[in-house]
């Protein structure tokens, strides 16, 4: 179990005053306690990781230190002065900068434009844009923040983007830089990109909060960390001295098995084959350009790729809803038989009948109905299945008594089927689409981000689940934006980039380099060897796979 | 969690809502010199005081339990039908030809008949604009209103130029065969030897409203075809998921939805008028807008609300029978209620959230 709080030692001794120091900052939402009494000391010139799990009370203990919620209690201390801080203009003055999650850029200004937006000082633009583009060639030397400032945001990659969003604290003078999730949308190479330019600014004296719910970046990169859980700060530790495992089990409570269990597969005849095939949607953009695969009986395909590329568009073409207007052409077999793929027969329920099951992506928007019950959702999907019919109404009993059987083979909590799907936290409104799907016995599950927004607990049960399923010799897609999920699941890896799939690899021959490099749509590396003749912002800190996590 | 218990959602909120709603009717008739008290006496004496007035308060209730079902199944579809005024102006047509063209010789008989014909007509009403919602994307609200206007100019001329008997001056068409004549709930009184309701047009389509709302009930949580309509009114990415067509459930949702309000034609054209005059529909199809979102979506809110509105609507009857006070200060209150149950919901709704919240806090702690 974990210990009380353990807190990082000399912190008396230290004579410099911290760059942030919270004392007793408590939040509560109606009835949730989002912030418990939460003490944090964040050390100048270091990255300080902030890791916890969705839920568990990080976003909102940086809101408040932005300026964006009032806590409750507490105190406050930027740079050894007491703070109170009601507005994010009294946080920027201080110096504190955010890089949200989901940036805040207007799309169709130039780079300069969003630098200045908000900080124009006056109401003409030319000075203000001319003093901007001298602030940001010093910036670029110094950091290697290299962003053309006249492109328009919208023509900017998601890496780039994030860049000027860090140009934009840097403008305001930003002493102590906050950044949320901020590898969520990158592949492993702009990350590791950022990463170098995080190192580049503590190396001027810049204090950086790294919030993360992924333990690697935790390891590569901070110098302290701290895990909160359940609104609790549970511990602050350096990071030389913790392991990810032990940062697992205080984030969770309990001891987490991180690595996959999983023997080797045993593939049997082909479930799914697709040949060529493309999709345009109705803008007239190619967003599948001619895509082949099989998917053999008990093995697990995973495709990775940055969010984008055409993952969504393939999930949605097999799970027999694709975007509307798209046109569609290619063939696909499933177990042998060829499936409707643009007639009146390639719908959703079609694709059930033919043992086809579907987790998606989006599960709050497509696999739940958010205001439906737990059985009603259960059902979702499955509604017009023949035991669920009493003449001409719907046995609710017989739904319900699935409901209650799923939800206990599934482990779902609270275990009460009468509730609202969006009464469920995030791990158990999964576990809830994830029995429906599996329940079912399908021939093929398509599963896309099986643990985005879930919990380590519960990531952990749905990996086994789908391992049990392919075991019972069933074929498995599974897509995800997570390299170390599709690393440690897959049983074979497609990379998909630009609506192509740019290779196929075994994940035991494979590294996390060459799958970015693959990602990132260049395929002419060797496969042994990816680090050499390698341009150096494309290479990749090489993992093992007892570090994946 | 839920915020708040259930009985305090359905029942507790609407019922402060409208009590606001009559302490503002009552500043504005306290306004122009009136007597509020007395307002309010005359209302409930000439409402619910007697079986005269109940008479009254049931028939036009009828008419918007109608209406209400018809808003409230599209609304479940995430619909937002505004043509019941017109729906249910074409049921009227409906009823009038079956009536008028078919020979009945019993009404037992033609009131299924009869039943067909408005709910086909209302539905064929309702069609047009939820086909073009599905297939084109037209927004349904605009279509919906737009055929209200198409209705109300059809009709016009369907009864100045060929229903209008031969030599009569009013735009109304014959009336109706006698044999055809649905049974007031007076006369079912008086064959049990009681005298109830004597001279009200309250008829057996009651009993056909009270039958509509638990099939309504039945229908939107109970069948297959609810499910589908609730999950497309939820997230139609989600209907698409499941398998289910958007177009085709927006399409049945709008049949329904339109063959409810044309059902409203039995009441007021087969049971009150026995002839199809012009505008008979007198709004009831708006009141079911209010009637729907009052009653919160829901077969039993539906009732309830409808039993406030004909209220309103007899009770105004008498206020401007008997008192100094204009009929129009009637519609006021009417447009009170619906402010104050519909559109600021959420004034009444929050503090009392903020309410049992605190009193569960206090509760657990």
């Amino acid at each position: 179990m974990a210990e009380p709080a353990q807190h990082l030692g000399g912190r008396s001794a230290t004579a410099a005053p911290a760059a942030i120091e919270l004392t007793g900052i408590s939040k509560a939402f109606g009835p949730v306690q989002a912030n418990k009494d939460i003490d944090l000391r964040v050390e100048r010139g270091t990255i300080h990781g902030i890791i916890g799990e969705n839920g568990a009370g990080k976003s909102t203990l940086m809101s408040i230190l932005y300026g964006f919620y009032k806590p409750d209690s507490g105190t406050i201390e930027v740079n050894g002065q007491p703070l109170s801080i009601t507005d994010s203009m009294t946080a920027i003055r201080a110096g504190i900068g955010m890089v949200f999650q989901h940036f805040k850029l207007v799309q169709n200004f130039t780079v300069l434009e969003n630098i200045i937006l908000g900080a124009e000082d006056g109401r003409l633009l030319r000075p203000a844009l001319a003093k901007a583009r001298g602030v940001l060639r010093r910036l670029a030397e110094e950091y290697q923040l290299n962003v053309d400032p006249d492109e328009r945001i919208e023509e900017l990659s998601v890496g780039h983007q994030q860049r000027v969003e860090i140009l934009k604290a840097l403008y305001r003078q930003a002493d102590i830089l906050i950044l949320d999730e901020p590898t969520g949308v990158l592949t492993p190479a702009e990350a590791d990109h950022l990463f170098r330019i995080l190192e580049g600014l503590k190396a001027e004296g810049k204090t950086i909060i790294l919030i993360t719910h992924k333990l690697r970046e935790i390891m590569e990169i901070t110098d302290n960390v701290s895990v909160m859980r359940r609104g609790e700060m549970v511990a602050s530790v350096r990071t030389a001295e913790t392991s990810p495992e032990e940062l697992a089990e205080l984030m969770v409570g309990r001891k987490v098995l991180l690595n996959v269990e999983k023997g080797p597969a045993s593939p049997g005849a082909p479930v799914l084959e697709v040949r060529g095939l493309k999709m345009v949607d109705d803008e007239g953009v190619e967003r599948l350009r001619g895509i082949d695969f099989d998917i053999r009986a008990g093995e697990i395909l995973g495709i990775a790729g940055v969010s984008g590329n055409g993952q969504t568009q393939l999930l949605e073409l097999l799970g027999g809803y694709p975007e509307k207007g798209s046109t569609v052409s290619g063939t696909i077999h499933m177990n042998g038989e060829p499936l409707d793929v643009t007639g009146t027969r390639s719908d959703a329920r079609t694709r059930r009948k033919r043992g086809i099951g579907h987790v998606p992506e989006d599960r709050q928007t497509e696999g739940l109905i958010m205001d439906f019950t737990a059985w009603e959702n259960i059902a979702f999907g499955y509604h017009d299945k023949p035991e669920y019919q009493r003449g001409w109404l719907m046995d609710n009993d017989a739904i319900r008594r699935d409901a209650q059987k799923y939800m206990e083979d599934f482990d779902c909590r609270p275990r009460n089927c009468h509730l609202a799907a969006r009464n469920f936290s995030g791990g158990n409104q999964q576990k809830l689409v994830v029995a429906r799907e599996i329940e079912r016995n399908p021939d093929l599950l398509l599963i896309g981000q099986p643990t985005r927004g879930v919990d380590i607990g519960a990531i952990e049960f749905i990996h086994k689940r789908i391992v049990e399923l392919r075991d019972a010799g069933k074929a498995i897609l599974l897509v995800s934006v997570e390299l170390d999920e599709i690393l440690s699941l897959s049983d074979r890896i497609a990379v998909m980039f630009d609506g192509r799939i740019m290779g196929e690899r075994l994940p035991s021959e494979t590294t996390t380099g060459e799958l970015g490099l693959l990602m990132a749509g260049i395929t002419d590396t060797d496969r042994h060897d990816p680090a050499e003749g390698i341009p150096p912002e494309h290479q990749y800190v090489e993992t093992t796979p007892e570090e994946r996590v | 969690m839920d915020k708040m218990p259930k009985w305090a959602d359905v029942i507790l909120t609407p019922l402060i809502s409208v009590l606001l709603a009559f302490a503002i009717s009552a500043l504005v008739i306290l306004a122009i010199g009136e007597n509020p008290w007395m307002a309010l006496k005359t209302m409930v004496t000439g409402a619910l005081g007697s079986s005269y007035g109940w008479g009254f308060t049931l028939y036009y209730a009828t008419n918007f339990i109608f209406t209400g079902l018809a808003v409230m199944v599209a609304y479940h579809a995430s619909l937002f039908n505004i043509g019941g005024e017109g729906q249910a102006a074409m049921g009227g047509l409906g009823v009038a030809l079956v009536l008028l063209y078919l020979p009945l010789p019993h009404w037992l008989i033609a009131l299924p008949v009869a039943m067909i014909g408005a709910a086909a007509f209302g539905a064929a009403w309702a069609f047009i604009p939820a086909w073009l919602q599905a297939k084109r994307g037209s927004h349904i609200v605009i279509t919906t209103i737009m055929f209200n206007f198409i209705a109300a100019a059809l009709l016009n001329y369907v009864l100045v130029n060929l229903l209008r008997p031969v030599g009569s001056m009013d735009p109304a068409s014959a009336r109706f065969p006698d044999a055809t004549h649905l049974p007031k709930i007076t006369d079912l009184a008086a064959t049990f030897g009681m005298t109830w309701g004597e001279h009200t047009p309250v008829n057996v389509t009651f009993f056909i409203a009270v039958l509509a709302c638990f099939l309504t009930w039945l229908l939107i949580w109970r069948t297959r075809l609810g499910y589908e309509i609730r999950v497309l009114g939820r997230s139609e990415p989600g209907a698409l998921y499941a398998g289910i067509s958007p177009v085709k459930i927006t399409v049945l949702a709008m049949l329904i939805s339109g063959g409810f309000a044309g059902l409203m034609a039995i009441n007021n054209v087969m049971g009150e008028s026995e002839r199809l005059v012009l505008n008979a529909v007198e709004g009831a199809g708006f009141i079911g807008i209010a009637v729907a979102l009052m009653g919160r979506n829901h077969p039993f809110g539906v009732f309830l609300a409808a039993l406030l509105f004909g209220f309103l609507y007899q009770g105004g009857g008498e206020l401007a029978l008997w008192t100094s006070i204009p009929r129009e200060l009637i519609i006021v209150i009417q447009a009170l209620v619906i402010l104050f149950t519909g559109a600021l919901d959420n004034m009444v709704r929050m503090p009392l959230e903020r309410m049992f919240l605190s009193m569960r806090k206090r509760g657990d702690a």
